[in-house]
């Protein structure tokens, strides 16, 4: 670990406790210095923008094990950190599926190598996500599994789902749904409106994801055990994640840069770039969907970042699959489409995030001294425009290329290392 | 015109246009040698990625008649089936000089991405659930010529009666239909109709008995047997009770009326009566006009755009 000091200057500190204009000083992995007019071995001028704890993605897709055409635990992470992450909760729909101690180490070790930011491995709720045996969740929680989804898949059959919650409830782990009543989205490959309607494709109803979501909020009830709830897609989820919310729930949820942003006419042109699981809805849902950040609802912004090699892109609508690159543009779309403050920004890309995946001992901190450096500096002011060709995922299928947003991710530093500047990656 | 890929991209001139091309192909079918030189070394492949034999063989001939040569691709019997990709084929039949693709495939929205890998014009044959728009462009064609109201369709009231929500034929007559002044009403069960009809322009009911006095034109759908497997209707004896043309419900019909059927027809199921005893029937004249109205889309996407040039015959 590097003895030498890196300041960060003039830029403005956001903090839970307040925004201060201060200088951060780091050293060996920590943040030995907060205050006016620091000295150290390299000194980065920041004036203009802020600093806080480094982002961290509840919902990131890998493809390692299984799709490395797609996405390798090193470039993912490296799209993580030039996106200002310092940690990701790697989704379990792998292939082998993340429903084993193995997998799960390979899975960390990978990261670890990459040294990138942390990769923080989920686990399934079933075996292979089948939805029909639970996985060991105390061999994996002792392997440091916090969140455990069958990701992709909705659990469909209750009195499993039940019965993982109850069995889950003593270990300190949180089950993460994907809700999806499979039934309902046979063949389904957009929301089912309008749209769909004249384009002539199955559609993708908006009470498939409430139902499941209704149901579980009930289990919830029942068992007490804690329940977070993936990428929120309708207006009617977040008023059920709302009023569970009011009887005192222990649930959290999280919404998408792309559903805070895109809505269904895009896929007027048919363009797979623009399939996604849960699709893409209307603008009343995403009106909804941003009302239910601000006002804390919704608890965290995670991209669903879901590569895709090309070829499997280049085909109709329908064989397409699903997903869209997310954690290199989310900063810049999620502050572009919301009128956020940068505060609540950092609430929900950082803190919640990291506090759900229950790895906030170490990210989604104060920058205060003594606190473990994992840091982004970021603005909520620079416009650029995304071009595919620029991004460190092995894959292309970004929606947002060719697109104008605003706020950048300048600087990353994960573990007291700069491993983003100047939005290039140094490894 | 580069691609016919749906009817939406089509304006009212467009379609106007188109039909009144097609009259000048009625005329050259009836020569006693029915063929012109018009798309003399023009390349059409007609690319079929789901079983069709009737769109197939009216866009051959259309292609025919116009001295156009012609390649024919089914996925039943090529290199589909060995694994190759969309994107592939098309640039691999591309690489072989075509000018115009005609492509029907099971996927909506294909002929539209197959644009992105070739310069070739494509002429969508039918996609999915989405559009069929030659189809649309015969039945407006066949309609307007049976009532001698060229280019309108003004003040008459059509119901297009079966499977809406799976059906492309739907989609685009009732597009060109509406836009051309027609009053449309969708007659179908509502697990037949597509979600948000309300915003489509059109009324619906649940009955043909509520319309079959009333209307100028009745177009019967296909009804697609693996449906009731899905459960979308309880089963053919009650869609046949509420849908079916019935010889009792043919008596009702206005003598005036069109009876139309964009084919192949399940006898007993949705026809329950035999069109040949209905002095109204178009079915057959819809295929004729077919052949029309496709050598009007091929000249209009790949000739010379004047029809001047249809005079000129070719050598017996």
């Amino acid at each position: 670990m590097s003895k030498k000091s890196i300041v960060f200057r003039g830029g403005t500190v956001i903090n839970p406790d307040g925004n201060v204009v201060a200088d951060v000083r780091v050293s060996q992995g920590v943040i030995d210095a907060v205050g006016p007019s620091l000295d150290g071995d390299t000194v980065i001028d920041i004036t203009g923008s802020y600093v806080s704890s480094g982002f961290v993605d509840l919902h990131t897709h890998l493809r390692e094990p299984g799709k490395e055409e797609a996405e390798t635990i090193e470039t993912g992470s490296r799209a993580a950190a030039r996106g200002g992450y310092t940690a990701v909760v790697a989704m379990p729909n792998t292939d082998p599926a993340q429903d084993s101690v193995m997998v799960v180490r390979f899975v960390r070790e990978r990261g670890e190598a990459a040294g990138l930011c942390e990769v923080v491995p989920s686990g399934c709720i079933t075996m292979g996500r089948n939805g029909t045996q639970l996985a060991p969740y105390e061999s994996l929680a002792k392997e440091g599994v916090r969140i455990f989804t069958d990701d992709g898949n909705g659990v469909q059959d209750p009195l499993l789902m039940r019965r993982a919650l109850e069995y889950a409830a003593p270990l300190g782990v949180t089950l993460a749904q994907h809700c999806e009543v499979s039934r309902l989205t046979e063949g389904a490959v957009m929301h089912e409106g309008a749209c769909c309607s004249s384009m002539g494709v199955p559609g993708w109803p908006s009470i498939a994801e409430e139902l499941m979501l209704h149901r579980d909020i009930e289990l919830v009830r029942l068992t007490g055990a804690p329940m977070h709830f993936l990428h929120l897609s309708t207006a009617g989820s977040v008023e059920l994640v709302r009023r569970a919310k009011a009887d005192g729930l222990p649930v959290t949820a999280e919404v998408t840069p792309h559903h805070l942003a895109l809505n269904d006419e895009l896929l007027r042109g048919f363009n797979p770039l623009f399939k996604v699981n849960p699709p893409l809805r209307t603008i009343a849902d995403i009106d909804a969907l941003k009302t239910g950040l601000l006002d804390g609802t919704i608890d965290a912004v995670a991209t669903d970042h879901a590569p895709h090699a090309s070829h499997t892109k280049e085909q109709p609508l329908d064989a397409a699959p699903p997903g869209m690159l997310g954690l290199e543009t989310a900063l810049a779309v999620v502050n572009t489409a919301v009128n956020a403050d940068p505060r609540r920004i950092v609430e929900v890309m950082s803190w919640s995030p990291a506090r759900i995946a229950g790895i906030n001992d170490r990210h989604g901190r104060p920058i205060a001294v003594g606190e473990p450096a994992n840091i982004a500096v970021w603005d909520t002011t620079s416009v650029w425009t995304v071009s595919r060709d620029e991004l460190a995922s092995r894959s292309k299928n970004t929606p947002y290329h060719g697109m104008e947003v605003r706020g950048k991710v300048h600087h990353t530093m994960f573990r007291g290392q700069l491993v983003v500047q100047e939005g290039k990656a140094l490894k | 015109m580069k691609h016919l890929l749906s009817t939406h991209s089509l304006s009212v001139d467009d379609i106007v246009g188109i039909l009144d091309v097609a009259d000048h192909m009625t005329e050259i079918n009836s020569r006693s040698v029915a063929k012109v030189p018009a798309l003399r070394g023009k390349t059409v492949a007609s690319v079929f990625f789901e079983d069709s034999t009737r769109t197939r063989l009216s866009f051959e001939s259309a292609a025919k008649r116009l001295s156009a040569d012609t390649m024919t691709f089914s996925a039943s019997s090529s290199s589909v089936n060995k694994g190759e990709s969309l994107r592939d084929t098309i640039e691999t039949l591309s690489a072989m000089g075509v000018d115009a693709f005609v492509v029907r495939h099971k996927s909506s929205g294909a002929p539209q991405a197959i644009t992105q890998w070739t310069n070739a014009s494509i002429i969508n044959a039918g996609d999915g659930w989405h559009q069929h728009p030659t189809q649309a462009l015969l039945d407006a064609y066949t309609i307007t010529r049976s009532f001698g109201t060229k280019d309108s369709l003004k003040g008459r009231s059509i119901a297009i009666v079966g499977d809406i929500k799976h059906s492309r034929v739907a989609r685009s007559d009732i597009d060109v239909f509406t836009r051309l002044g027609a009053q449309v009403v969708l007659v179908a069960p509502p697990t037949l109709l597509p979600h948000d009809i309300a915003t489509w322009g059109v009324t619906t009911c649940g009955s043909i008995d509520e319309v079959v006095g009333s209307v100028d034109v009745l177009y019967m759908l296909r009804m697609q047997f693996e449906r009731m497997d899905s459960g979308v209707i309880p089963g053919l004896g009650e869609y046949t009770a509420r849908f079916a043309l019935t010889p009792t419900r043919a008596a009702k019909l206005s003598p005036h009326a069109l009876v139309m059927h964009p084919g192949p027809m399940n006898r007993g199921i949705e026809m329950v009566v035999d069109p040949s005893d209905l002095p109204g029937s178009r079915i057959l004249q819809q295929v004729t006009n077919g052949v029309s109205v496709r050598m009007a889309v091929l000249f209009t996407i790949l000739g010379s755009g004047a029809t001047a040039t249809l005079q000129q015959g070719v050598d017996a």
